[in-house]
């Protein structure tokens, strides 16, 4: 992680409104078909137009899943961005912006300024027109060829016709030159990676595992940082033969998917922590009917509507408490964008298998974060499970929907075939689904079906992986995250590795069911552990103690609604060693 | 539609419990009227959803042999339009009470009216909360004392005939569960009716509800078949619905060929269900999926 040979950050702050997505689309693709790493991060506000946004692209040949430390070139799209960035840019970084209404302030590192006269220059009265001069300075420094430029520039303007193409050339161009002629470039070029790679959004990612695992049905309201998932479906639905729905409230959503998976469809909807509140009294209502259905909670910082456009790991304990009653539902929170990709797939199957509900976490870093990723990687036809489903007509009598079996396990007929009529209710039920929530109340029965139910889930921790040590287990250090914070902390042990400091990680994945036994055997040999979180109260902190009665020596924790960066979580253990706090909190550098 | 040619009667529909409602509850007639009408349709139990919410009506999919659905308090529409959106082979029937529908789960009510999804929507309209033993519903009248308006109802009930109307409903229809052959008809034609029909069910409560029982609406009810009514008038059929005195109209008031959500959603122009298709991707589409991202 982040030990490759070129390591190149840049960042992009306007407002919204500037078309700051367009170069920043642009420069992915360059980096991703040159086959080099990306990892892209964007800071920004509840707002459509105004506010400041801030586009972080680090780019490197060795795998990136973070954002980074560092900012080696900032192009700035207004005032605002030059005030409140210029003194984070040191000695060797350049600052690029549009002379004619951008001024240098007082606050100067070090940095190179590099100052287009994009009216002169262009001779055109289009606002955009300084983002595509910029992006042509940017080439230049960075040392990328103008014909790779050009390429993508065409690409990118060939639908809106010649002219449209030819006028964003011709100004890349002009910014190019005049970069070319008076500013100093970067010593080192982006190298050619190879394998060109190809880009997505943690969102695409999870979307696509979805459709990749069969998923026919999705519904949702839209919310932020979840509606990529939608989009992404919404996009591709007709394609892929998946029916795409947009329901008047997530109360509709949740029942709606619970609907189409009893009709025996593999159904899905996403939702952020907000959306998922409404959507819980249908969470359990799975888990009583036992219907195979697939939520996804991309948190962003709470509480309430909270900060919409923010990460936070928040919402752990809302999922383990989603909905009333006390019953068995999966829980997992994929550590990187690929990881959320295979683990969709993998989700509907056990789901299928075990006839509940289950969540998938993820979060706003991830989830709207963009990354390269490798094709070949991307199993589009993984394995299809669906478990102890019965989906021919029977012409014998006796079909018992809920029927008490060894593995608690009852073979689950899809509606509509014939001898297999039969009732799911919500109320508790009988094997024969009779209810004997009313009048027949039975404590017996209620035990069994209890008891049957949650005997699902006797055996499920054999069809997962457990967790894994990375690193020595004598190290000093054992870093313990969860979810999106996978990528960063291994980043920071690498450093404090390097460093001297001995450290390994160990990363949960699966929430529920949860390895505690595993996790004991590994933490029980460690020397110093440290969570790290994102998020207030120790959410994950708080649920290890409660399943393993183990209690961490130490806690970095972040909730100023901005992702870690490696550096945070290097600082953190360094003041842990040192012995000023067992609770370390960063600061956020980087103000947006 | 139906594809059997041994003919069911009433009675093999018949669910596996007996219902738990009170002697004389306007739901026994709902329930038979059901019974008869996919009997008389030629449908087989495998052919059919019954979906409902949380109530004393909501409890008639355990009594009647179909496949079914017994969700969550206000949600029936929800879960049933997920049901047809899987399977749209399915004939779906959605149960439940006024408190169920045009109460917590009004939000689905409005926007189910609005996709026009092939949906038949009974609700059994007691006026009251019964299960809860007597509270006010959303469409208990002006001035009822019940437990939780020991001094009289102050709210305007809500009128669903109008609202379904408004909100693109393309079968609507009143009745009075009294006339078992009656609302037998209009299930009927509900189920045949292609996009959202409601069929609003006076059905006494003759526990909680001692205004509006059998006798009320027996005095009150007036078929719209003998009134010479154009339904595809939507301001005739409101003002009709709007009635609610000594005259209390029943019959179909509204109906429109608008198209049902079934047929104007892409993805169900071929293929079959849902339910029924091959989980896989298409090794071309995926492909192209995975180029794009390039």
């Amino acid at each position: 992680m982040g030990l490759g040979t070129y390591d190149f950050a840049l960042a992009i702050g306007g407002e919204a409104g500037q078309g700051i997505a367009t170069p920043g689309d642009i420069l992915a693709r360059i980096i991703v078909r040159r086959g080099l790493n990306l990892s892209t991060y964007n800071a920004y506000q509840s707002i459509v137009r105004g506010g400041h946004i801030f586009l972080t692209m680090r780019i490197s040949d060795a795998e990136v899943e973070n954002h980074g430390d560092k900012l080696d070139l900032l192009l700035c799209l207004n005032q605002d961005t030059m005030d409140r960035h210029q003194r984070l840019m040191g000695p060797g970084s350049r600052i690029v912006y549009n002379s004619d209404s951008v001024t240098p302030g007082s606050h100067d590192n070090g940095a190179d300024l590099c100052g287009l006269p994009v009216g002169e220059l262009t001779e055109s009265r289009n606002r955009l027109v300084q983002n595509t001069v910029g992006m042509g300075a940017i080439a230049s420094l960075m040392g990328i060829d103008f014909s790779v430029l050009e390429e993508s520039l065409t690409l990118r303007f060939q639908r809106r016709g010649q002219e449209m193409v030819d006028e964003n050339v011709r100004v890349a161009r002009a910014g190019y030159d005049y970069s070319e002629e008076h500013f100093k470039p970067f010593d080192q070029s982006p190298p050619d990676g190879g394998k060109p790679l190809a880009v997505w959004s943690g969102n695409d990612a999870l979307a696509m595992g979805a459709a990749a695992a069969g998923c026919k049905f999705y519904a949702a309201y839209p919310m932020s940082p979840a509606s990529g998932v939608l989009h992404w479906m919404a996009a591709n639905a007709r394609n892929l033969g998946i029916m795409v729905r947009q329901v008047e409230d997530e109360i509709g959503v949740a029942n709606m998917v619970v609907g189409a998976a009893q009709a025996g469809t593999r159904s899905m909807c996403a939702t952020s922590g907000g959306g998922f509140a409404l959507m819980t009294e249908a969470v359990g209502a799975a888990a009583m009917m036992e219907i195979p259905v697939v939520f996804i909670n991309v948190m962003r910082a709470g509480p309430s509507t909270g900060v919409p456009t923010k990460t936070e790991q928040g919402d752990l304990w809302q999922v383990l408490g989603a909905s009333q009653g006390d019953f068995e539902r999966i829980i997992v929170a994929p550590s990187d964008s690929l990881d959320a990709f295979n683990t969709m797939p993998e989700v509907f199957n056990l789901t299928d298998k075990y006839q509940c509900p289950a969540i998938v976490i993820s979060d706003l870093y991830i989830s709207e974060g963009r990354f390269s990723v490798d094709p070949d990687l991307i199993n589009m036809h993984p394995g299809i499970d669906r478990g102890a489903l019965i989906t021919e007509p029977s012409d014998t009598d006796g079909y018992l929907r809920y029927k008490d079996t060894e593995s608690g396990i009852s073979p689950r007929a899809l509606s509509g075939l014939e001898g297999y009529v039969h009732l799911v209710a919500t109320d508790e039920h009988d094997e024969d689904s009779t209810l004997i929530s009313d009048e027949f109340t039975n404590p017996h029965k209620r035990r069994q079906m209890v008891e049957k139910r949650a005997r699902k889930f006797d055996n499920i921790l054999g069809d997962i992986q457990g967790p894994v040590l990375e690193g020595s287990p004598d190290a000093d250090v054992t870093l313990i995250g969860w979810g999106s914070t996978k990528g960063i902390i291994d980043e920071a042990a690498g450093s404090l590795n390097a460093s001297g400091v001995s450290t390994s990680c160990l990363h949960i994945k699966w929430m529920v069911p949860f390895h505690g036994d595993e996790i004991m055997t590994i933490l029980s040999k460690a020397k110093r552990t440290i969570i790290v979180e994102n998020n207030f109260s120790g959410q994950f902190a708080r649920y290890l103690r409660s399943e393993t009665g183990f209690a961490a020596d130490g806690h970095i924790r972040k909730y100023d609604g901005e992702p870690f960066m490696p550096h945070h979580i290097v600082d953190g253990v360094n003041a842990q060693i040192a012995g000023n706090t067992d609770k370390y909190v960063p600061y956020q550098e980087i103000t947006v | 539609m139906a594809t059997t040619e041994i003919n069911l009667r009433p009675a093999d529909f018949k669910g596996k419990s007996n219902p738990d409602w009170c002697p004389g509850c306007g739901d026994f007639g709902v329930l038979n009227a059901i019974q008869r009408a996919v009997a008389e349709l030629g449908f087989r139990p495998h052919e059919i959803m019954t979906v409902s919410g949380i109530g004393c009506s909501s409890n008639l999919p355990g009594y009647i042999n179909t496949y079914g659905m017994h969700t969550l308090h206000g949600r029936s529409l929800a879960m049933a339009t997920g049901v047809k959106m899987a399977n749209h082979e399915m004939n779906v029937i959605v149960t439940g009470g006024d408190g169920d529908g045009y109460g917590i789960g009004g939000n689905h009510f409005t926007h189910t009216a609005r996709r026009n999804t092939d949906l038949t929507y009974i609700v059994m309209n007691n006026q009251i909360y019964g299960l809860t033993t007597g509270q006010i519903s959303p469409t208990s009248s002006l001035g009822m004392t019940t437990k939780s308006t020991p001094f009289g109802n102050v709210e305007q009930p809500v009128n669903p005939l109008t609202s379904a109307i408004m909100n693109g409903a393309t079968y609507v229809a009143r009745a009075y569960s009294g006339d078992v052959r009656h609302l037998s008809e209009l299930i009927q034609k509900g189920i045949q009716h292609k996009g959202f029909s409601i069929i609003d069910c006076f059905s006494p409560c003759v526990t909680f509800n001692l205004t509006n029982t059998h006798d009320f609406f027996k005095e009150r009810v007036k078929k719209l078949e003998d009134e010479e009514h154009d339904t595809s008038s939507w301001e005739l059929a409101c003002e009709k619905a709007m009635v609610f005195g000594d005259t209390i109209y029943t019959g179909v008031f509204f109906e429109s060929d608008r198209a049902a959500l079934e047929d104007v959603e892409p993805v169900l122009k071929e293929g079959g269900p849902l339910s029924r298709r091959e989980l896989g991707l298409d090794k071309d589409e995926a492909q192209k999926i995975i180029s794009r991202m390039m």
